[in-house]
């Protein structure tokens, strides 16, 4: 039951905003993590053309032995993975407030530019305060 | 659906009537127009263009009606954005914001005195600082921001400064200044329209605003008032 990850990926396949909160996860360096995610992108563009009824959302969940991978994607195609332990339950919500706080504190944030890295205070305090060390 | 899309002038009621009438419409949407003239809440609801003008609406019916804040928050990330495009310095930034504050203080002014006195018999006017200082604080903010502000202090070294403190502004609820800006208070939109009413009772100051953090707070602001001297040079003149 942990959270170890959150990533927010732009609608270019870009990763804007990455933050590790519990240990369990190999640690990775910026660019790798960077790496990571366009292919991520890649992927989940791939899923989301292959449903035999029509268009899909694109893949939702990857699971490993020792962790899955939770992507929400938005409307605007922003997306946002959380990884979290098998047996986490409330990955769902925790990424739908994520996409609250984000909608809040990035996007009405008149000093953040759109699809670049999010360096915001209190986008970075709001989600300590929502994932804290990760242990739910 | 292929009719065309209600005025968005229409009421939500009006909308909703036409859900209606769809789900009971066995065809298309033509079938709409044969339906027996049922009165239906559009049909009773006056048709958009005949509103009155919003100069002719009661001025107390509108009282307390309030405004979204998340639209709000967008419109002024962008007339943030808009204006630091066009200024050279934090400074310059902070008077373009004062200046489009003072232009909705006058008219906050205007329209809280209307409320107020507008149907009055006995019409008032403030005339001592300390009961303008007390109107700002708690009418101007109820009236813009929905409640009062946190407190008001007179500063110790300067007899012609007070403060207004405001521990949680909403329109910086969601604004994260950089740390390389951190002089910038975007309150000082605030502060222009405290500005407007001061001057427009005759109160004449020059208003800034300026970041208090603490601890609790992190985003308590302090709009500082600045008063001309003649206004407490008038005042003194009054307690005789």
């Amino acid at each position: 039951m942990a959270i170890f990850s959150l990533w927010v990926i732009n609608k270019a396949g870009g990763l804007v905003y990455q933050r590790n909160f519990a240990d369990g996860l190999a640690s990775l360096t910026s660019n790798e993590y960077l790496v990571l995610a366009g292919t991520l992108h890649g992927i989940h563009a791939i899923t989301s053309r292959l449903s035999p009824m029509g268009p899909s959302s694109g893949v939702q969940v990857i699971e490993g032995e020792s962790f899955k991978m939770n992507i929400l994607l938005t409307v605007t195609g922003t997306k946002f993975v959380l990884l979290t332990s098998l047996a986490e339950p409330t990955a769902d919500s925790v990424l739908q407030k994520v996409y609250s706080i984000y909608a809040d504190a990035v996007m009405k944030n008149p000093f953040h530019t759109p699809e670049m890295p999010i360096r915001i205070e209190g986008f970075d305090t709001r989600i300590g305060a929502l994932i804290g060390t990760g242990q739910t | 659906m292929a009719y065309a899309q209600p005025h968005p002038r229409l009421s939500v009621v009006s909308n909703s009537s036409h859900s209606s009438i769809d789900h009971l419409s066995p065809t298309t949407s033509s079938t709409r127009f044969s339906l027996p003239a049922v009165p239906t809440p559009q049909a009773v609801a006056k048709p958009a263009a005949n509103r009155p003008n919003i100069y002719d609406r009661p001025l107390n019916k509108t009282r307390n009606a309030e405004v979204s804040a998340s639209a709000f928050a967008f419109l002024f990330s962008e007339i943030v954005q808009y204006t630091q495009k066009r200024v050279s310095g934090i400074n310059d930034l902070e008077r373009q914001l004062n200046t489009l504050g003072y232009r909705i203080g006058t008219r906050v002014l205007e329209l809280m005195v209307w409320r107020s006195e507008g149907s009055s018999k006995t019409p008032k006017r403030e005339l001592k600082l300390l009961s303008v200082l007390m109107l700002i604080h708690t009418q101007v903010w109820k009236a813009v921001f929905g409640k009062a502000a946190d407190a008001i202090e007179q500063s110790v070294e300067n007899a012609d400064e007070y403060m207004i403190i405001d521990n949680d502004p909403a329109i910086e609820r969601h604004i994260s200044v950089p740390k390389d800006m951190s002089q910038l208070s975007c309150s000082s939109f605030t502060a222009g329209i405290v500005e407007a009413v001061l001057d427009g009772l005759t109160f004449p100051a020059r208003v800034t605003a300026h970041n208090t953090p603490i601890t609790q707070f992190p985003n308590r602001t302090t709009i500082l008032i600045k008063l001309e001297k003649s206004v407490l040079e008038r005042e003194e003149l009054l307690k005789k």
